[in-house]
């Protein structure tokens, strides 16, 4: 017995050593910006439930957010988008090009269009078994029922179980309790401006929730070219609004 | 009782109603005389049609080869099919039993050839027609045997030929020219001298398997667990030809008759039983309208419609071909749960229009081909919107001059002050796709005071195509 703890520190770095890395559970992925990294001792959980909120119009923000952070999960590996019909009325409907010019491959990205929340969980569930997903997206608008604890820890558990990473991306809706490991709260800011041009997507971003470690509040960029966050570019424009902190349990 | 000639006549009639002296196609007022109690009623040939499809579904227990003859006669071409019945007469006292427990009047017959079966069906019910004395049984039957058209019948009468017998006597060449081919056709089939296949109502499928049950199953468990037997027993068929099935199709014949038929398809050819069984399951599960066994199945059919050459199914240890795979059964079972248009995934579209740029399509349909994305140009920022609106919203603007990008714009109630222009960028309609002509769209990119960033179109050309341009909302972007 004393054995076992050294012999599966040895298989995993053998695992590692191979490539698996997948394989190895609490394997965590570097936003690639660093004073978020730093709290998040190392980057983002795989293999765990996270959730995005969306500020009032800030929803595309908020989605091209979760994008970038299931990308960095993700890897070369597929990602399951599961969206209700109405996010994509009222919202609009997800684009290839709009993934495209984030930056993030559009054939890497299945979409799964459900009618209510209760099917999209269900699909959720169905794809939490499938080890061969990069990550798992769960849009949903508003807040149905079906969404307490119960499925929450449920869907925590699913996906710690084959290491699959899944996202909760809700609009329309002040945060609640959760069994997430971590919880955003996202707001567009004004972009960068690099000689007063269109700039690349900036976020408000306030990790409202963190299980293990202290929570945040950082202003950052999506780099499409190099597929991380990162400090904005050049100043942020000069308006600044304070942040609201979100009422959230820790 | 029907409309005809525009006189009420009775168009069908019960046992009683014949045995009291009444026949089809006595007008009403003349029945009503004779029978002053008679009871009516307005006949509903859409009902009628719709029974007999019912029945023809059933039927399809015993061959797949059934065929409509309205308005109410079923053919079924029980070849190669009568030894699992135990012979001809078996099999027709069978059907014929199975469906008078229903509550039916049915008369049948079995013959060599379709229109020999119908003649004799009618009058002499129950018979098996020996092989080759097709000519020698029909040949004293009533003309009306043949079921032709009531002028022609009339017209046979009058010339004194009763029988069908009396009528084959006739030159060929004669009939033919008098009452056309069909009905010769119709009168050497009748005499076991030529036959046209029956076409079957339903595609015959590549492969099936099916089990009856003596006791009919009512509970999941043992409905699910049978349909992993079938699935066993069609996935070895499938294995000895280097087949996988694409379409599956399992028929659920009730006993009190009714069937129900539920299909899955798959993205890729399959041929795992296990793999079969979770497809079906998904459906069930999601099916609106639940399977209902009522007194239970007394017979379950699994065929693979649709079928694709499969490579043999050797280990693989690839990891990529392995996470390849469980993918594509996970798409399968969510294509089964939720519908083929539900999952769907990205192509490339080689167009410039933004809605068609990345066509979303089923997922099952878009193969592993590697699609040409347009490259993303480096160090800028995205000039497509990640959320983009089914259809474009008006939206109010407050503009300097008309052809300049608006200064302030109102979209859902909501107002937005512009800080920042990209743009124009001007995208011409595909005129070769629309008939109408349709205007140029000049697309800016917009931020507002609040950081959010819009895709706006003036749509058409100021001055050119339009005095007074309007503006179009048509997407978000991050």
């Amino acid at each position: 017995m004393v054995g076992t703890a050294e012999k599966l520190e040895k298989l995993r770095a053998t695992l590692a050593s191979a490539g698996l890395e997948t394989l190895v559970s609490n394997a965590r992925v570097p936003l690639g910006f660093a004073p978020a990294d730093a709290v998040l001792k190392g980057g983002l959980e795989r293999g765990a439930l996270h959730e995005v909120y969306a500020a009032t119009n800030s929803e595309t923000s908020a989605t091209a957010f979760t994008a970038g952070l299931a990308a960095r999960v993700a890897g070369k590996k597929k990602i399951l988008w599961i969206r209700q019909d109405f996010s994509a009325v009222e919202f609009g409907e997800l684009s290839a090009t709009g993934f495209l010019e984030l930056g993030l491959d559009p054939s890497q990205i299945l979409l799964v269009c459900t009618a209510h929340a209760d099917d999209a969980i269900k699909a959720a569930s169905d794809a939490l078994t499938c080890a061969a997903l990069g990550a798992i997206m769960i849009e949903i608008p508003g807040a149905p029922k079906i969404l307490d604890m119960v499925t929450s820890r449920r869907l925590t558990l699913a996906a710690a179980q084959k290491n699959v990473t899944a996202f909760l991306l809700r609009f329309a809706v002040k945060p609640e309790a959760s069994t997430a490991e971590t919880r955003w709260l996202i707001r567009g800011a004004a972009s960068s401006k690099e000689n007063e041009n269109w700039g690349q997507p900036v976020f408000e971003t306030d990790l409202v929730r963190n299980r293990h470690g202290r929570t945040g509040h950082w202003v950052m960029e999506w780099n499409c070219d190099e597929g991380l966050f990162r400090e904005p570019a050049f100043g942020i424009a000069a308006h600044h609004r304070a942040v609201v902190s979100a009422s959230g349990d820790r | 009782m029907a409309k005809e000639k525009n006189a009420l006549r009775l168009s069908a009639l019960d046992r009683r109603a014949t045995s009291l002296g009444l026949s089809i196609g006595q007008p009403l007022a003349n029945a009503r005389a004779m029978l002053p109690e008679l009871k009516v009623m307005a006949a509903n040939d859409g009902a009628d049609r719709k029974l007999l499809e019912h029945i023809a579904d059933w039927c399809d227990r015993f061959t797949p080869f059934v065929a409509l003859d309205p308005p109410r006669a079923l053919l079924l071409d029980v070849t190669g099919a009568t030894h699992l019945f135990g012979g001809e007469k078996a099999l027709l006292d069978r059907i014929l039993a199975a469906l008078r427990v229903q509550g039916f009047v049915v008369r049948g017959a079995l013959a060599g050839t379709s229109m020999a079966a119908r003649a004799c069906a009618r009058h002499r019910d129950g018979l098996v027609v020996e092989p080759g004395e097709e000519m020698a049984v029909t040949e004293p039957l009533p003309i009306e045997a043949l079921f032709l058209d009531p002028v022609t019948t009339h017209a046979f009468r009058r010339a004194g030929l009763k029988t069908i017998g009396q009528v084959a006597h006739r030159d060929r060449r004669e009939l033919t020219a008098r009452f056309g081919s069909a009905m010769v056709f119709t009168l050497e089939t009748a005499l076991g001298k030529t036959e046209k296949p029956i076409s079957p109502r339903i595609p015959l499928p590549d492969y099936s398997a099916e089990r009856n049950f003596p006791e009919p199953i009512a509970t999941e468990e043992v409905i699910l667990a049978s349909l992993v037997s079938l699935a066993e027993t069609l996935c070895e068929a499938l294995e000895k030809r280097g087949e996988g099935a694409r379409r599956l199709e399992t028929t659920f014949f009730r006993a009190d008759g009714t069937v129900m038929r539920i299909a899955v398809e798959t993205g890729s050819p399959t041929r795992e039983p296990k793999v079969i069984e979770r497809l079906f399951r998904e459906k069930l599960d999601a099916l609106a309208d639940p399977l209902d066994p009522g007194f239970g199945f007394d017979l379950i059919r699994l065929s693979a419609s649709r079928t694709q050459r499969q490579e043999g199914a050797a280990a693989d240890f690839s990891a990529d071909l392995n996470a390849e795979r469980e993918i594509r059964f996970l798409i399968d079972r969510l294509s089964a749960r939720f519908g083929a248009h539900r999952v769907l995934a990205f192509q490339a579209n080689d167009t410039h229009i933004p809605e068609a740029a990345g066509a979303a399509l089923p997922a099952q349909e878009v193969r592993g081909a590697k699609s040409s994305w347009e490259v993303r140009r480096k160090e800028e920022a995205p000039r497509r919107p990640l959320r983009l609106l089914a259809k474009p919203e008006e939206v109010e603007t407050i503009a300097a001059i008309p052809a300049s990008p608006p200064r302030r714009f109102r979209w859902r109630r909501v107002q937005h002050d512009v800080v920042l222009v990209e743009g124009p960028e001007r995208i011409a309609m595909e005129w070769w796709r629309h008939l109408t002509p349709q205007s140029t769209r000049d697309y800016f990119r917009v931020e507002d005071t609040n950081g959010n960033r819009f895709w706006l179109y003036r749509d058409g050309l100021y001055l050119r195509e339009t005095g007074n341009p309007r503006w179009y909302l048509h997407g978000v972007f991050a």
